[in-house]
Protein backbone atom coordinates (compact mmCIF):
# COMPACT_ATOMS: atom_id res chain seq x y z
CA UNK A 1 0.00 0.00 0.00
CA UNK A 2 1.38 3.42 -0.98
CA UNK A 3 0.61 6.49 1.09
CA UNK A 4 -0.05 9.44 -1.22
CA UNK A 5 -0.79 12.07 1.39
CA UNK A 6 -0.77 12.10 5.16
CA UNK A 7 -2.17 14.45 7.75
CA UNK A 8 -2.11 14.07 11.53
CA UNK A 9 -4.46 15.82 13.93
CA UNK A 10 -5.11 15.79 17.65
CA UNK A 11 -8.50 14.90 19.08
CA UNK A 12 -9.03 16.35 22.53
CA UNK A 13 -12.43 18.01 22.43
CA UNK A 14 -15.92 17.65 21.00
CA UNK A 15 -15.13 20.56 18.65
CA UNK A 16 -12.11 18.73 17.29
CA UNK A 17 -14.33 15.76 16.46
CA UNK A 18 -16.19 18.15 14.13
CA UNK A 19 -12.98 19.41 12.47
CA UNK A 20 -11.87 15.81 11.93
CA UNK A 21 -15.18 15.01 10.24
CA UNK A 22 -14.59 17.99 7.94
CA UNK A 23 -10.98 16.99 7.19
CA UNK A 24 -12.02 13.42 6.34
CA UNK A 25 -14.84 14.72 4.14
CA UNK A 26 -12.44 16.97 2.25
CA UNK A 27 -9.97 14.15 1.66
CA UNK A 28 -12.80 11.87 0.47
CA UNK A 29 -13.99 14.52 -1.97
CA UNK A 30 -10.45 15.01 -3.29
CA UNK A 31 -10.16 11.26 -3.86
CA UNK A 32 -13.38 11.25 -5.85
CA UNK A 33 -15.53 9.26 -3.39
CA UNK A 34 -19.23 9.34 -4.22
CA UNK A 35 -21.62 10.95 -1.74
CA UNK A 36 -22.68 7.72 -0.03
CA UNK A 37 -19.08 6.57 0.44
CA UNK A 38 -18.09 10.02 1.73
CA UNK A 39 -20.93 9.87 4.23
CA UNK A 40 -19.94 6.39 5.39
CA UNK A 41 -16.28 7.16 6.02
CA UNK A 42 -17.10 10.50 7.70
CA UNK A 43 -19.65 8.81 9.97
CA UNK A 44 -17.16 6.06 10.89
CA UNK A 45 -14.56 8.76 11.63
CA UNK A 46 -17.02 10.59 13.85
CA UNK A 47 -17.68 7.45 15.92
CA UNK A 48 -14.00 6.64 16.36
CA UNK A 49 -12.97 10.23 17.09
CA UNK A 50 -15.65 10.45 19.77
CA UNK A 51 -14.43 7.17 21.28
CA UNK A 52 -10.89 8.56 21.47
CA UNK A 53 -12.15 11.61 23.38
CA UNK A 54 -14.67 9.83 25.57
CA UNK A 55 -12.81 6.65 26.46
CA UNK A 56 -9.20 7.38 25.54
CA UNK A 57 -8.99 10.79 27.20
CA UNK A 58 -8.09 12.28 23.83
CA UNK A 59 -5.75 11.09 21.14
CA UNK A 60 -4.79 11.64 17.54
CA UNK A 61 -5.82 10.60 14.09
CA UNK A 62 -3.75 10.10 10.98
CA UNK A 63 -5.66 10.67 7.76
CA UNK A 64 -3.94 8.99 4.80
CA UNK A 65 -4.80 8.95 1.15
CA UNK A 66 -3.59 5.53 0.04
CA UNK A 67 -3.28 3.49 -3.12
CA UNK A 68 -3.05 -0.26 -3.64
CA UNK A 69 -3.61 -2.47 -6.69
CA UNK A 70 -4.64 0.58 -8.67
CA UNK A 71 -7.34 1.62 -6.21
CA UNK A 72 -7.37 4.67 -4.05
CA UNK A 73 -8.76 4.94 -0.58
CA UNK A 74 -8.69 6.64 2.78
CA UNK A 75 -7.01 5.07 5.75
CA UNK A 76 -7.72 6.51 9.19
CA UNK A 77 -5.67 5.55 12.24
CA UNK A 78 -7.06 6.59 15.62
CA UNK A 79 -4.71 6.30 18.57
CA UNK A 80 -5.11 7.14 22.22
CA UNK A 81 -3.07 6.58 25.36
CA UNK A 82 -6.10 5.81 27.49
CA UNK A 83 -6.92 2.84 29.69
CA UNK A 84 -7.31 0.44 26.76
CA UNK A 85 -10.07 -2.10 26.23
CA UNK A 86 -9.83 -5.24 28.40
CA UNK A 87 -12.09 -7.35 26.16
CA UNK A 88 -11.98 -6.21 22.55
CA UNK A 89 -14.33 -8.92 21.34
CA UNK A 90 -16.98 -7.80 23.80
CA UNK A 91 -16.42 -4.13 22.93
CA UNK A 92 -17.06 -4.95 19.27
CA UNK A 93 -20.55 -6.27 19.99
CA UNK A 94 -23.53 -4.21 18.91
CA UNK A 95 -25.10 -2.56 21.91
CA UNK A 96 -22.21 -3.07 24.28
CA UNK A 97 -21.20 0.16 26.02
CA UNK A 98 -19.47 1.24 29.19
CA UNK A 99 -20.21 4.90 28.59
CA UNK A 100 -23.99 5.12 28.40
CA UNK A 101 -24.07 5.40 24.61
CA UNK A 102 -25.78 3.10 22.14
CA UNK A 103 -22.81 0.77 21.82
CA UNK A 104 -22.66 1.19 18.05
CA UNK A 105 -19.42 3.16 17.72
CA UNK A 106 -16.92 0.38 17.12
CA UNK A 107 -19.24 -2.15 15.52
CA UNK A 108 -20.84 0.52 13.33
CA UNK A 109 -17.46 1.91 12.24
CA UNK A 110 -16.45 -1.61 11.24
CA UNK A 111 -19.57 -2.03 9.11
CA UNK A 112 -18.96 1.33 7.43
CA UNK A 113 -15.37 0.45 6.48
CA UNK A 114 -13.81 -2.04 4.07
CA UNK A 115 -10.88 -2.90 6.37
CA UNK A 116 -10.88 -2.65 10.13
CA UNK A 117 -8.24 -3.51 12.71
CA UNK A 118 -8.16 -2.81 16.42
CA UNK A 119 -5.30 -3.25 18.85
CA UNK A 120 -5.66 -2.40 22.48
CA UNK A 121 -3.35 -2.85 25.44
CA UNK A 122 -4.85 -2.34 28.89
CA UNK A 123 -3.03 0.55 30.57
CA UNK A 124 -1.40 1.70 27.33
CA UNK A 125 -4.09 2.68 24.88
CA UNK A 126 -6.00 1.74 21.79
CA UNK A 127 -5.36 1.95 18.08
CA UNK A 128 -8.11 1.53 15.50
CA UNK A 129 -7.33 1.56 11.79
CA UNK A 130 -10.01 1.67 9.13
CA UNK A 131 -9.77 1.91 5.35
CA UNK A 132 -12.44 2.62 2.82
CA UNK A 133 -11.65 2.09 -0.86
CA UNK A 134 -13.08 4.05 -3.68
CA UNK B 1 -22.89 30.22 24.22
CA UNK B 2 -23.61 28.65 20.85
CA UNK B 3 -27.22 27.50 20.48
CA UNK B 4 -29.57 26.11 17.86
CA UNK B 5 -32.62 28.40 17.54
CA UNK B 6 -36.08 27.04 18.34
CA UNK B 7 -38.97 28.86 16.65
CA UNK B 8 -42.52 28.79 17.96
CA UNK B 9 -45.36 28.76 15.44
CA UNK B 10 -48.77 28.34 17.00
CA UNK B 11 -48.76 25.08 18.88
CA UNK B 12 -45.62 23.86 17.10
CA UNK B 13 -41.92 24.26 17.71
CA UNK B 14 -39.63 24.31 14.70
CA UNK B 15 -35.94 23.52 14.73
CA UNK B 16 -33.65 23.63 11.71
CA UNK B 17 -30.22 22.25 12.38
CA UNK B 18 -27.93 24.20 10.06
CA UNK B 19 -24.52 23.51 11.56
CA UNK B 20 -22.29 20.50 11.99
CA UNK B 21 -23.12 19.96 15.67
CA UNK B 22 -20.59 18.91 18.25
CA UNK B 23 -21.87 16.73 21.05
CA UNK B 24 -22.35 19.44 23.66
CA UNK B 25 -24.36 21.54 21.24
CA UNK B 26 -26.61 18.54 20.60
CA UNK B 27 -27.13 18.08 24.34
CA UNK B 28 -27.93 21.79 24.73
CA UNK B 29 -30.56 21.52 22.00
CA UNK B 30 -32.14 18.55 23.76
CA UNK B 31 -32.32 20.47 27.05
CA UNK B 32 -33.57 23.68 25.42
CA UNK B 33 -36.23 21.86 23.47
CA UNK B 34 -37.70 20.00 26.42
CA UNK B 35 -37.75 23.27 28.36
CA UNK B 36 -39.54 25.05 25.52
CA UNK B 37 -42.14 22.27 25.16
CA UNK B 38 -43.10 22.79 28.78
CA UNK B 39 -42.97 26.62 28.63
CA UNK B 40 -44.98 26.95 25.43
CA UNK B 41 -47.21 23.87 25.92
CA UNK B 42 -46.34 22.93 22.36
CA UNK B 43 -48.18 19.96 20.88
CA UNK B 44 -45.77 19.25 18.06
CA UNK B 45 -42.04 19.51 17.36
CA UNK B 46 -40.62 19.53 13.85
CA UNK B 47 -36.87 18.99 13.44
CA UNK B 48 -35.43 19.69 10.01
CA UNK B 49 -32.14 17.88 9.42
CA UNK B 50 -31.88 18.52 5.67
CA UNK B 51 -28.62 20.44 6.20
CA UNK B 52 -26.99 17.60 8.16
CA UNK B 53 -24.31 15.78 6.19
CA UNK B 54 -24.08 12.94 8.68
CA UNK B 55 -26.09 11.48 11.53
CA UNK B 56 -23.87 9.37 13.73
CA UNK B 57 -24.87 7.33 16.77
CA UNK B 58 -24.72 10.36 19.07
CA UNK B 59 -27.01 12.55 16.97
CA UNK B 60 -29.23 9.54 16.30
CA UNK B 61 -29.60 8.99 20.00
CA UNK B 62 -30.31 12.68 20.55
CA UNK B 63 -33.16 12.52 18.01
CA UNK B 64 -34.57 9.39 19.63
CA UNK B 65 -34.29 10.94 23.09
CA UNK B 66 -36.01 14.14 21.98
CA UNK B 67 -38.86 12.10 20.48
CA UNK B 68 -39.21 10.06 23.67
CA UNK B 69 -39.05 13.07 26.00
CA UNK B 70 -41.53 15.10 23.99
CA UNK B 71 -43.93 12.15 23.99
CA UNK B 72 -43.76 12.07 27.76
CA UNK B 73 -44.43 15.82 27.73
CA UNK B 74 -47.51 15.28 25.56
CA UNK B 75 -46.00 16.49 22.29
CA UNK B 76 -45.32 14.73 18.98
CA UNK B 77 -41.99 14.94 17.18
CA UNK B 78 -41.30 14.57 13.49
CA UNK B 79 -37.83 14.57 11.96
CA UNK B 80 -37.80 15.75 8.35
CA UNK B 81 -35.44 16.12 5.42
CA UNK B 82 -32.95 13.34 6.00
CA UNK B 83 -30.61 13.08 3.02
CA UNK B 84 -30.60 9.73 1.19
CA UNK B 85 -26.86 9.18 1.80
CA UNK B 86 -27.43 9.81 5.51
CA UNK B 87 -30.29 7.32 5.62
CA UNK B 88 -28.21 4.62 3.89
CA UNK B 89 -25.31 5.19 6.28
CA UNK B 90 -27.52 5.26 9.35
CA UNK B 91 -28.96 1.84 8.62
CA UNK B 92 -25.52 0.37 7.96
CA UNK B 93 -24.28 1.89 11.20
CA UNK B 94 -27.00 -0.09 12.93
CA UNK B 95 -29.35 2.71 13.93
CA UNK B 96 -33.01 2.28 13.17
CA UNK B 97 -34.28 5.39 14.99
CA UNK B 98 -37.02 3.38 16.66
CA UNK B 99 -39.75 5.63 17.96
CA UNK B 100 -38.78 8.58 15.76
CA UNK B 101 -41.36 9.64 13.19
CA UNK B 102 -39.88 10.89 9.96
CA UNK B 103 -41.21 12.67 6.90
CA UNK B 104 -39.63 13.54 3.58
CA UNK B 105 -39.87 17.32 3.92
CA UNK B 106 -41.22 20.12 6.09
CA UNK B 107 -44.59 20.19 4.36
CA UNK B 108 -45.26 16.49 4.86
CA UNK B 109 -43.87 16.72 8.37
CA UNK B 110 -46.36 19.44 9.27
CA UNK B 111 -49.20 17.40 7.74
CA UNK B 112 -48.15 14.43 9.83
CA UNK B 113 -48.00 16.52 13.01
CA UNK B 114 -51.45 18.01 12.39
CA UNK B 115 -52.91 14.56 11.75
CA UNK B 116 -51.34 13.10 14.88
CA UNK B 117 -52.51 15.95 17.06
CA UNK B 118 -56.04 15.88 15.64
CA UNK B 119 -56.07 12.12 16.11
CA UNK B 120 -55.18 12.52 19.74
CA UNK B 121 -57.88 15.12 20.41
CA UNK B 122 -60.58 12.87 18.99
CA UNK B 123 -59.48 9.87 21.04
Amino acid sequence: MTVLLTDQRTIQTAEEVVTIRQAVRQRAVELGFNLVDQTKIVTAASELARNAVQYGGGGRVTIDAVEAFGRRGIRLTFEDDGPGIPDVELAMKDGYTTGGGLGLGLSGARRLSNDFTIESTPGKGTRVTITRWR
Amino acid sequence: MERIPILKMGEYLLVTIQVDMHDRLAMTLQDDLTGRIVDTRAKGVLIDISALEIVDSFIGRMLADIAAMSRVLDAETVVVGMRPAVAITLVELGLSLTGVRTALNVERGMDLLRERIRGRLSE
